[in-house]
């Protein structure tokens, strides 16, 4: 095993709850298995920003619901060889595409900011605006999974996957036996 | 049903292990009971069959079947578990995935629904190649005991077939044609109608997914203890051979 160079691997947080990446912690143990197996470049993990370098394997937790996750996304697209959605947010929108459809509005964007900024009952936003500091990334009309901003290798299911299935998936993939998950290990929830 | 297995049997196949069927009896209803699972989703035990989800198509005599409508033929040859048919039936599951909204980490019903269970049995979980319909649903609180969220409805007719044969009521029906073909209540809301919680149609083995909702019973069994993280869908069946 020691004589395989150790393969970079990358990960990022778009629109997810972070909840992914504590999943991945959820390797427990087993994760000393890993980083024999790995380095980690750009993450959240090591605070690191930007690549260094070409990545073997990119991992995406949440899909993109504003321009600067769809930046992040392309990115990691263009420096990782393998990239991975993590995660039911990733793969199908998740919590966050509940505005999609089930505001029963003709603009379901804005009347989900109406309801976060000025409407809600339980609201005290003294300024009566939705917040629009230049910052801030522009939202996108709907949230989309990242299969439909970039293309998509693996996809991990999971709210969150279990420690289990990443360890499993990211090591088989890693020595090139990954031939699917196993029924029973396959989880939405 | 008992009289007619007083007759004698006859054979055929699916997947090549012989199987007994009595004259009257559907594949599935013959496959069932000699553990050959065939998957489905719009057909329950103790309903009318409806052969409307085509999730348990199979090939009989080289001719794709609804398997829970199609009687049992002697000398048959059915073909069943095959890596054609699971593709084809996992697309159908992913195309009502994407004709509703179905947010299983968001889902009263994740666990013990079987749209989900299926796509877990026929490995979902490549990157979709469909796109998402996302429709805008009505949610129906207006009954005291009962929640009708319809972005879950697969339009599959068991809770029709339900009130109208085993509770003798009516309370739910069909509504337009093609892809506008909905279950609706037959009333204003659920609140107009005669639905009441005991019926077999509110009952959660007859909705297959999050649809039908039992108010204040909501995650008394919790996520990762439900009836399809025991096992995969079908497996009591499949146990019944050994």
């Amino acid at each position: 095993m020691s004589e395989l160079p150790k393969a970079r691997i990358a990960t990022a947080s778009l629109a997810g709850c972070f909840g992914c990446h504590m999943a991945i912690l959820d390797i427990d143990e087993r994760l000393i298995e890993l980083m024999k197996l790995v380095d980690v470049d750009r993450s959240p993990l090591t605070d690191k920003k930007r690549f260094t370098e070409r990545c073997d394997i990119g991992i995406i937790e949440g899909g993109c619901c504003n321009e600067e996750n769809v930046h992040v996304l392309q990115d990691f697209r263009r420096n990782c060889d393998v990239l991975i959605a993590l995660g039911q947010c990733a793969i199908m929108g998740g919590l966050p595409a509940m505005r999609n459809a089930i505001m029963h509005s003709d603009a379901p964007l804005r009347e989900c900011l109406d309801e976060a900024y000025i409407t809600g009952r339980y609201i005290r936003n003294t300024t009566h605006n939705v917040p629009n500091d230049p910052a801030l990334p522009l939202l996108l009309d709907e949230v989309y999974p990242c299969s439909q901003v970039v293309e998509i290798d693996y996809q991990i299911p999971g709210c969150a996957p279990s420690g289990d299935i990443i360890f499993d998936t990211l090591t088989k993939l890693l020595t090139g036996k990954f031939r699917g998950f196993e029924p029973e290990m396959i989880k939405f929830d | 049903m008992s009289g007619t297995k007083k007759e004698t049997g006859f054979a055929f196949t699916i997947d090549g292990v012989e199987v007994t069927a009595y004259a009257g009896q559907t594949i599935m209803e013959a496959a069932d009971e000699a553990g050959v699972y065939i998957p489905r989703l719009c057909d329950h035990q103790g309903l009318r069959h409806q052969g409307s989800c085509r999730v348990c198509t199979v090939k009989a005599g080289g001719r794709s079947v609804a398997a829970c409508t199609q009687p049992a033929a002697p000398g048959q040859s059915v073909e069943n578990e095959t890596p054609h048919l699971n593709k084809m039936r996992r697309d159908l599951v992913e195309m009502l995935f994407h004709e509703g909204n179905h947010l299983c980490p968001i889902c009263e019903a994740s666990g013990n629904c079987e749209l989900q269970a299926m796509a877990y049995r026929l490995d979902m979980t490549e990157t979709t190649r469909f796109p998402y319909l996302e429709p805008c649903r009505a949610l129906d609180a207006s009954h005291p005991d009962i929640a009708l969220d319809t972005n879950r409805c697969i339009s599959c007719g068991r809770c029709i077939r339900a009130s109208q044969d085993v509770d003798g009521k009516g309370v739910f029906g069909y509504v337009g044609r093609g892809i506008h073909r909905r279950v609706a209540v037959n009333g204003e809301d659920l609140a107009d109608t005669d639905a009441e919680v005991t019926d077999h149609a509110i009952s959660s083995e007859v909705c297959p997914v999050g649809c039908i909702i039992r108010k204040r019973v909501g995650f008394v069994t919790p996520i990762g203890e439900r009836e399809f993280d025991k096992g995969l869908i079908g497996h009591e069946i499949e146990e019944k051979r050994k």
